[in-house]
């Protein structure tokens, strides 16, 4: 139920992103979704691909920093209070959301939305309990 | 492991009383032969056999930097070119080099002293040293060469720079001890993780590091990474080069000073009023027995104290503390004197931060801003922004709770600071006066 997502720091210098991308094309990896984090003097980019140990690999070598973390994929109803629903009851078990963004692609009727909690498993159970479909990582990458 | 075991464990009126006779010697020898000292000594009255105790020297004039430039290039010799074997010269980062001599005598008395600072890490006949200090017009490379083959071990005079080469030849040739710049050997380190190469595929066992201050930190993090036993000596060109004072391997705590060379005294530097044992000031040499370039009271403008107490190693040697920072290289921020190897302190008590840190000072309006710059790796970094900000938040704290300074601590991309192949640039000043 869990999926991967690696994350890298990157300075706030121009073409660092390009750096990242261009690391990952000629590795032929592909970016299922990304998202941007920034301060004034830095960023951390998250990235859901589908080569996870292969992307790593590369972009250490280019000398980048990051880290791995896992990541919950949710499937949310694509209609007005679907997501205050999921966060309802997130907030009702007392699992604290540190970010969140959405998925590129949909899975049906749903959106997807990626979730980093502060406890996952527990997160898993309550959402699966009431009914909320939690995507696996293969079931991700194949979208 | 004591290299003289005569002059290194003098009882201490011994010691005192061989100092005050080649002290005698030496001022009466610089009175009549270099033109400087006749002037200074003669301006405020001095009369050959005016020197009754070894307390009498404060009242002597200092020699300054300046001097040394003043008299450039041979000024301050005291003996004819023709007794002069070897002339080295500091770098001259400010204005002119500074021009050192040495008499036959001298090179060998500078290779007996770093015979003596080797031992203090352990080296004998059998060890293969690994000399990373410059060689050329820098003391430390030739200075460090010598005293490893008055020992009798086999030198591989390395000098700095060529990382992999360097790393390459330790690990074929077997280098058991290395000599270079602290900054240089986390670099030495750095690039053999980068290059697979763990300490465990060297024979390494002793490190000793100079010509730069560092900190205790840093000395934790060499000997973490090096797997060895990492000890600072210190010494100066205008005294004699390396060789002035080194630490033991049994000990670690400050250095000895080989004082029957070398009488240090520490001074306040605002009014050059010698200060009792045990209190920080500027560190100030007057060599005894050099003969090409003898210096009264040269003012080395680094920061340390003087240790009084008994060494349980056995030397009786006046020890001075590790060098805390230099008057030249203290940077004054709105008011607060800080120097560089202080947030070098700071930076290594906080856990999982490299040893790789420069600071930028720069001038909003009036104000100073200080920003230090510290590099980010795998086991301090997280995917959550906060995480990232509260590592910044802790420098800043930290600095501003130790040292008194608030800066901006700035998180940048490994591998991002420049690094050392010699001694290394912690500070980048862009304040104009």
């Amino acid at each position: 139920m869990r999926v991967e997502q690696i994350s890298i720091f990157l300075e706030n210098k121009s073409g660092r992103l390009a750096e990242v991308t261009r690391i990952l094309a000629d590795a032929g990896v592909n970016i299922r979704s990304l998202s941007l984090a920034d301060t004034t003097d830095f960023g951390v980019l998250r990235l859901i691909v589908d080569q996870t140990d292969r992307a790593q690999q590369v972009l250490k070598a280019n000398g980048f920093t990051g880290g791995k973390t896992d990541v919950l994929a949710v499937a949310v109803p694509d209609r007005p209070g679907g997501l205050a629903k999921i966060l309802g009851m997130l907030d009702g078990a007392g699992i604290n959301v540190e970010y969140m963004y959405a998925f590129v692609q949909r899975s049906g009727d749903n959106a997807i939305m990626i979730f980093r909690v502060d406890g996952l498993d527990k997160a898993i159970q309550t959402l699966t309990e009431g009914g909320v479909r939690v995507l696996k990582g293969e079931e991700l990458y194949a979208l | 492991m004591i290299w003289d075991d005569e002059y290194e464990t003098l009882p201490r009126e011994a010691m005192e009383a061989l100092q005050l006779k080649r002290l005698r010697a030496m001022v009466d020898r610089v009175c009549s032969t270099v033109p400087f000292y006749k002037r200074k000594l003669g301006e405020m009255g001095y009369k050959p056999g005016d020197l009754r105790k070894l307390d009498d020297l404060s009242h002597l004039p200092f020699t300054t930097k300046d001097d040394l430039r003043d008299n450039y290039p041979f000024g301050l010799f005291a003996v004819p070119m023709e007794r002069v074997v070897r002339i080295h010269a500091s770098s001259g980062t400010t204005g002119k080099p500074t021009v050192v001599g040495y008499t036959r005598r001298d090179v060998d008395t500078w290779a007996e002293l770093m015979a003596r600072t080797l031992s203090c890490g352990g080296t004998s006949s059998r060890d293969i040293v690994h000399n990373a200090y410059g060689y050329g017009l820098f003391t430390g490379g030739l200075g460090a060469h010598y005293g490893a083959e008055k020992i009798g071990a086999a030198v591989i005079p390395m000098s700095g720079g060529n990382t992999k080469r360097q790393i390459l030849i330790m690990k074929d040739f077997g280098s058991t001890i290395l000599l270079s710049t602290p900054s240089y050997a986390l670099n030495l380190a750095e690039v053999m993780a980068e290059e697979g190469v763990s300490p465990a595929a060297l024979r390494l066992k002793c490190g000793l590091f100079g010509a730069e201050p560092w900190s205790e930190g840093m000395r934790r993090e060499i000997e973490r990474q090096l797997k060895i036993d990492a000890l600072d000596i210190y010494g100066l060109s205008e005294v004699i080069g390396p060789g002035v004072a080194s630490e033991c391997i049994e000990v670690k705590q400050g250095l000895h000073v080989f004082e029957d060379h070398f009488i240090p005294e520490i001074i306040d530097p605002a009014t050059g009023k010698t200060l009792p044992h045990g209190e920080a000031g500027e560190l100030v040499f007057t060599t005894l027995t050099k003969e090409a370039f003898p210096v009264l009271r040269y003012r080395t403008r680094d920061i340390s104290r003087l240790i009084p107490t008994p060494c349980s190693c056995g030397r009786t040697l006046l020890r001075m503390e590790r060098i805390s920072g230099r008057t030249d290289d203290m940077l004054i921020i709105r008011g607060v004197n800080v120097f560089p190897s202080q947030i070098e302190s700071v930076l290594m008590e906080i856990e999982g931060v490299e040893p790789h840190y420069q600071l930028i000072v720069t001038r909003d309006g009036t104000l100073d801003v200080l920003e230090v710059q510290v590099e980010i790796n795998e086991s301090v970094f997280t995917d959550a922004i906060k995480g990232l900000e509260k590592l910044a938040k802790r420098v800043e704290h930290d600095i501003k709770d130790l040292l008194g300074v608030s800066c901006k601590a700035r998180l940048v991309e490994p591998k991002t600071i420049q690094r050392s192949e010699g001694k290394a640039k912690r500070v980048i000043d862009k304040r104009t006066v």
